[in-house]
């Protein structure tokens, strides 16, 4: 279970987050919705742990453990995974070398043994399959030269993957097509089930069709002003985010 | 600049005395003995390098060499057995090998009795003292001791070395390995001298490895000089991985023939001081050039490349890569120059220098410059520094590196892009491994 309590976050003094609380069940798709710079990306980032930001107060619980005191790869370890809205283009890292970097630095910080070159390929195969995902792709540099819809599927691989705990799609659905758009949510509900928990985040009603969500928040202005079920969606996508903005000033 | 006489510092004192003493050590005919006793004048005119000279404003040798080791003494069977039960870092790579111990080839270290047809090597020494034609005819034409005093000394106080002749139309399948060993545990000097020349379409790789025992500062001055014939292709590699604070101060001179390739990458890894000084000239039309390099360097340490590409003639490629990466207080510099002369239209020439800062201490100098004589040219020059990118580096914590990692699989890229110039497999493979370590040793 993810608890957010109360968090006050601001970067460069400017507050962007105030007072947001959140609880994610496990099993549970909460989807986030809002406006833009109501804090939906920040409320992501502060999550996996970038530094730019200064937690005020409040606290980030996944099962109980304060997740703002551990290190990005720390809660990457204990099972938070961020898919980027804008993935980084890392030259001269081959994807594959990149890949079994990061299974085998999760493995070593959980104790586990490092994968076997055979039993690694064989997962990355099999992940990279249904994802339609090509040899090719994978020999080149991470993300580099990818298309936007390319480089979306190419977090869901690292996601099926690293089989996290807890995960976060940051406008998954940016800049995907409709077929980019359906691969991808494919990959994401292959992924649901058991104690595995999403905070998926979106402008838009259309991706939540695709991965159906268990609970939808608003946000607005650095906080949680409704939550409901996944029929808040369409009401918003009728009615867009214009009462949450005046309630939110 | 001419009215200045400095004091001689200690270094130079020691240098200048030094060679009344080993002079008759060292081998040669009376033409050789009278080469260097001019080479000497020539250093002791001028003296160690220092900051008021533009080539050296960066990288003041004068302030830098405090002492100069005496002479490493000629390797007894001891330090050859040692040698060879060290092991060779490069012992993966099949290859043919001559191996130079305390400034001495080694013939029972060496593959002098086992060549390929179309390889002819000869010991500098012995070529010093019997005399050879193409010591003769192309010995310091390239690195020319009037020039510099690096080459100067060296011409001076040569000890030994190889001549290397690649016969016309020879395809060498393997690489020539010259492993330069220093075994002493005290600092020693080593002087040291390499003439290859590739006739007409000729291809040879020349990988140079730099070792030493136990991390001593030694003290090695080496020149190499590369006459790239028509239609060749040459590759060259010099690695040091010496370590120990040692200087590593080292020339090289290449002349292009026609249509020739050339490649040549160099890796230098935690010297506390090193000059590596590259020139090229493109004599024959139509000739193609790559030359890279890579540095790691923290402490105090101090890496120089200062290049020199010199189109003289219509159609030449050159392309330039360096990288280097420095912690704590450690100094790069990057002097690169391309001269494009008028008659060398059509010329295609771009040099880039990156550094990487991770450290609030380091710091890196760039000079490139571009003199363009000629009109229809395409010359670009760039340079790059500083720090590690923060969201590639978060992108890889989030991702479950731990900072230290991440660091080094992005360094490992950064100084990779560089050593992929090398076409031999097994040889970059081994750079890698030397950067690899260097970074390991970090975390």
């Amino acid at each position: 279970m993810l608890e957010i309590r109360n968090l006050h976050v601001q970067i460069e003094d400017k507050k962007i987050l105030n007072g947001l609380t959140l609880t994610v069940n496990d099993g549970e798709v909460a989807a986030i919705m809002g406006p833009n710079g109501s804090g939906k990306s920040t409320l992501s980032y502060v999550i996996a742990g970038k530094e730019d930001y200064e937690v005020l107060d409040g606290e980030i619980l996944l099962d109980g453990q304060n997740l703002l005191e551990m290190e990005p790869d720390q809660r990457a370890a204990a099972g938070v995974f961020l898919a980027f809205q804008y993935p980084l283009e890392i030259p001269g890292v081959a994807t594959m070398t990149f890949l079994k970097a990061a299974m085998n630095a999760q493995r070593k910080q959980r104790g586990e043994d490092e994968l076997a070159t055979p039993d690694f390929m064989k997962r990355v195969r099999a992940a990279a399959d249904k994802l339609q995902i090509g040899q090719d792709m994978l020999k080149r540099a991470l993300n580099v030269g990818f298309s936007g819809g390319e480089k979306k599927r190419m977090e869901i691989l690292q996601m099926a993957l690293l089989e996290p705990r807890f995960c976060i799609l940051d406008e998954t659905d940016s800049g995907l097509d409709i077929d980019a758009l359906k691969i991808a949510a494919d990959g994401v509900n292959a992924l649901r089930g058991g104690e595995r928990s999403f905070l998926v985040i979106t402008h838009y009603q259309r991706l939540l069709n695709y991965i159906v969500p268990d609970s939808v928040h608003v946000m607005a202005a650095g906080k949680v002003v409704r939550s409901g079920g996944k029929e808040l969606a369409l009401e918003l996508e009728a009615n867009g985010y214009a009462d949450y903005r005046s309630q939110a000033a | 600049m001419a009215d200045v006489t400095p004091m001689r510092t200690g270094a130079e004192t020691a240098l200048v005395d030094m060679f009344p003493a080993v002079k008759a050590s060292l081998p040669g005919t009376a033409k050789v003995a009278d080469a260097r006793k001019a080479a000497l004048e020539r250093f002791q005119a001028v003296g160690l390098p220092h900051r008021r000279i533009e080539a050296w404003h960066y990288t003041d040798l004068r302030g830098l060499l405090r002492e100069a080791a005496p002479i490493a003494p000629a390797p007894d069977a001891s330090a050859i057995a040692s040698v060879q039960s060290a092991g060779d870092p490069l012992g993966d790579i099949d290859g043919i090998r001559l191996t130079l111990v305390d400034g001495h080839l080694v013939p029972t270290l060496s593959a002098l009795d086992r060549l390929p047809e179309g390889l002819e090597v000869t010991p500098l020494a012995t070529a010093l003292a019997k005399g050879h034609p193409l010591v003769d005819a192309h010995m310091g034409s390239i690195a020319r001791a009037a020039d510099d005093p690096l080459p100067a000394l060296n011409a001076a106080f040569v000890s030994d070395g190889v001549v290397l002749r690649v016969v016309e139309g020879t395809a060498l399948d393997e690489p020539i390995i010259v492993r330069n060993v220093l075994t002493g545990d005290t600092p020693a000097a080593t002087f040291t001298r390499i003439l290859l020349v590739v006739e007409e379409g000729a291809s040879v790789t020349l990988v140079e490895n730099h070792e030493a025992f136990g991390g001593v500062a030694h003290q090695g001055n080496s020149v190499v000089e590369i006459l790239v014939g028509d239609r060749s292709q040459v590759e060259h590699v010099r690695v040091n991985a010496r370590g120990g604070n040692g200087f590593d101060l080292s020339t090289l001179g290449v002349r292009l023939g026609e249509a020739a390739t050339f490649r040549s990458v160099a890796l230098a890894v935690s010297p506390a001081v090193t000059r590596h000084q590259i020139g090229v000239v493109f004599a024959g039309e139509g000739a193609s050039l790559s030359v890279g390099g890579g540095a790691l360097l923290n402490g105090s340490q101090h890496a120089d490349t200062t290049l020199l590409v010199d189109h003289a003639v219509p159609h030449g490629v050159s392309r330039e890569l360096f990288k280097h990466v420095l912690d704590g207080e450690a100094t790069g510099v990057f002097q690169g120059k391309i001269v494009v002369r008028p008659d060398a239209q059509k010329t295609d020439g771009r040099m880039m220098s990156q550094a990487v800062l991770l450290d609030d201490g380091a710091a890196m100098n760039n000079k490139p410059e571009l003199e363009i004589f000629a009109d229809d040219v395409q010359c670009a020059h760039g340079a790059t520094c500083g720090a590690l990118d923060e969201d590639l580096l978060f992108y890889l914590r989030a991702r479950g590196l731990p900072l230290p990692e991440a660091e080094a699989l992005m360094l490992q890229a950064f100084v990779g892009e560089a050593m992929e110039l090398i076409a031999h497999e097994g040889v970059r493979t081994v750079l890698e491994g030397v950067v690899e370590s260097w970074l390991r040793a970090r975390m």
